[in-house]
């Protein structure tokens, strides 16, 4: 039994890494073709970063990533304070259109911001994307702030008003820290998803601005070239570092427990994101 | 706090850039345009109702149940395994569940291709040990197994973290009071891993319904599922009064099944369980 268990988990564990290991192991091919080995090379890693499309992708993926997630925590974490203090009813109006983005299918959200953009005759392009971007962002960062204000005591801030604060420095020096986990679970969780997302960014994007999901779909009929193997191994042993390294400082600070299981139910929350589909 | 107004901002751009959309993509769906200016028609939806967009929508809809349904018969037993006391290093595990999202989904399908090959490497491997080759790629097979490929992480983890919140001394109540194996999995496992099982189909069915990606890529035809009939009618026919009116016809089938799933999760919220 002990023995059939263990085989299982091995299966599915194979069967989830199988096609990273292909990934991984054709990025050292000599032969441009995905069918033949010819032999073991690094010439992809060399190339990779005098390839104009994928640099040029990889730039914009990455200026979309940090400037949604930024903008989006911003707008975000305002927000959420005026949400927090509304009335209850159009508080869950609002509440429920903030879930609109989050259960629309991602084909559908694309869609109905193509249809918006092009109705206000604005050209797709970075502009557009960057705006579809912030728009699915904001969503996960109110989500992640909402919770951490309702744990944070009332009377707090007024506390803080009482002895002499003006509202802005009560802000910075007392909700800001009280709720600052989830504003950093919200900006890391907008990152990522920015980072990844190809279906939103395929219709609001034109003239020339690809992020690199979008090149890999438009190479992947002709066929992908090593070369985006060998960025995106390069990506996911990063992530992978930077994981260990998380994971190593992680268990080094033992006298915060109770800090530390908090933190890994948002890194948890943060890892595994239900709403987006693909 | 009064601090309402701090609200606005956003109230502002979820109008533009959430309502009107919406709203944009409901007015193409029953407008059409003539000489003298917009006005309303059916014709769009009147439209969908052809034998062969009928039977796009019947596939999409076959096709993610079909592999909701194997994520559930390969994930249950998985999330179960490692919920289960004998495994120690639980929180690795669960990394290495979540690790293959991190790279590039579009990538990880496309890596499909190179192993369903007809020359790939899983028939390599067959024809080194003299079995017979397997040629799935571009047909509905190909599709399913990219579909599981790609959602089974989203039906293991919700059943986890249900399985291993179970008391455990419930179930040695449960034994103590006689239930074999069997029945204790049946009347107080299951039942209690409900939720779990219900998120992991609402998170598996959901994105196999509208996905164009997994079918274009794996898939054979122009237009597999209802996502890539979609994506068609605003890319290159453009037509979009019936590309809104399918995109309607897909909000109102997601709608539809998620109001089915939360029925169903109230239900067995309360007193039913016990």
């Amino acid at each position: 039994m002990r023995f059939l268990k263990k085989s299982y988990v091995f299966l599915i564990f194979a069967f989830l890494y199988a096609p990273i290991l292909v990934l991984i192991v054709f990025s050292f091919n000599e032969s441009k073709s995905r069918a033949n080995w010819d032999g073991f090379t690094l010439k992809w890693y060399m190339e990779l970063f005098q390839d104009r499309q994928i640099m040029s992708a990889l730039y914009y993926t990455l200026l979309i990533a940090v400037l949604s997630s930024i903008i989006a925590t911003l707008i975000g974490v305002i927000a959420s304070i005026g949400i927090f203090s509304m009335k209850k009813l159009p508080q869950s109006l609002v509440l429920n259109l903030n879930y609109l983005p989050i259960l629309n299918p991602d084909i559908v959200t694309g869609i109905s911001l193509m249809v918006l953009f092009i109705f206000m005759k604005m050209p797709l392009g970075f502009v557009t994307m960057l705006l579809a971007h912030i728009t699915f962002n904001i969503p996960y960062v109110i989500l992640s702030i909402l919770p951490k204000l309702k744990q944070m005591n009332k009377h707090l801030y007024e506390a803080a008003l009482d002895l002499g604060a003006t509202p802005v420095e009560a802000f910075w020096k007392v909700i800001l820290p009280e709720i600052m986990s989830g504003v950093i679970t919200g900006f890391l969780l907008a990152f990522t998803l920015s980072l990844d997302d190809f279906v939103i960014s395929f219709f609001t994007t034109g003239s020339g601005v690809n992020n690199l999901s979008i090149v890999i779909y438009g190479m992947a009929r002709r066929g992908i070239s090593p070369k985006i193997n060998a960025l995106s191994t390069l990506m996911f042993v990063s992530v992978l570092l930077l994981l260990i390294i998380v994971n190593f400082r992680m268990s080094k600070d033992n006298s915060e427990r109770r800090t530390k299981i908090e933190r890994n139910k948002e890194n948890n929350r943060y890892l595994f994101n239900p709403g987006r589909d693909i | 706090m009064k601090k309402k107004w701090l609200a606005s901002p956003y109230i502002v751009w979820m109008i533009i850039f959430i309502v009107v959309p919406v709203f944009l993509v409901l007015f193409y769906s029953v407008a059409e345009q003539t000489e003298d200016g917009w006005r309303l028609t059916a014709d769009h939806f009147r439209r969908f109702v052809d034998p062969i967009y009928i039977n796009v929508l019947i596939r999409s809809v076959v096709l993610a149940l079909v592999s909701t349904v194997i994520c559930l018969l390969l994930g249950y037993p998985m999330a179960a395994i490692l919920a289960s006391k004998e495994y120690s290093r639980k929180k690795i595990m669960y990394l290495l569940i979540v690790m293959p999202m991190w790279m590039n989904f579009l990538l990880r399908t496309y890596a499909w291709m190179t192993l369903l090959e007809r020359n790939g490497v899983i028939n390599s491997i067959l024809s080194l040990l003299n079995l017979p080759a397997i040629d799935i790629l571009y047909t509905n097979k190909a599709v399913v197994l990219g579909m599981v490929y790609n959602f089974l992480p989203f039906m293991i983890l919700p059943i986890y973290s249900v399985l291993s919140k179970i008391d455990d001394s419930v179930i040695e109540a449960a034994q103590d009071l006689g239930g074999n194996n069997v029945t204790v999995f049946r009347r107080v496992v299951l039942p209690l891993s409900l939720p779990g099982v219900i998120s992991g189909i609402t998170m598996v069915f959901m994105p196999a319904v509208t996905t164009f990606v997994i079918s274009r890529l794996l898939g054979g035809g122009q237009f597999m599922l209802i996502g890539n009939l979609i994506e068609q009618q605003f890319l290159s026919s453009g037509d979009w009064g019936f590309g809104s009116a399918l995109s309607v016809i897909m909000m109102l089938l997601i709608l539809a099944s998620m109001g089915a799933m939360s029925r169903y999760e109230q239900e067995n919220g309360g007193g039913a369980l016990w």
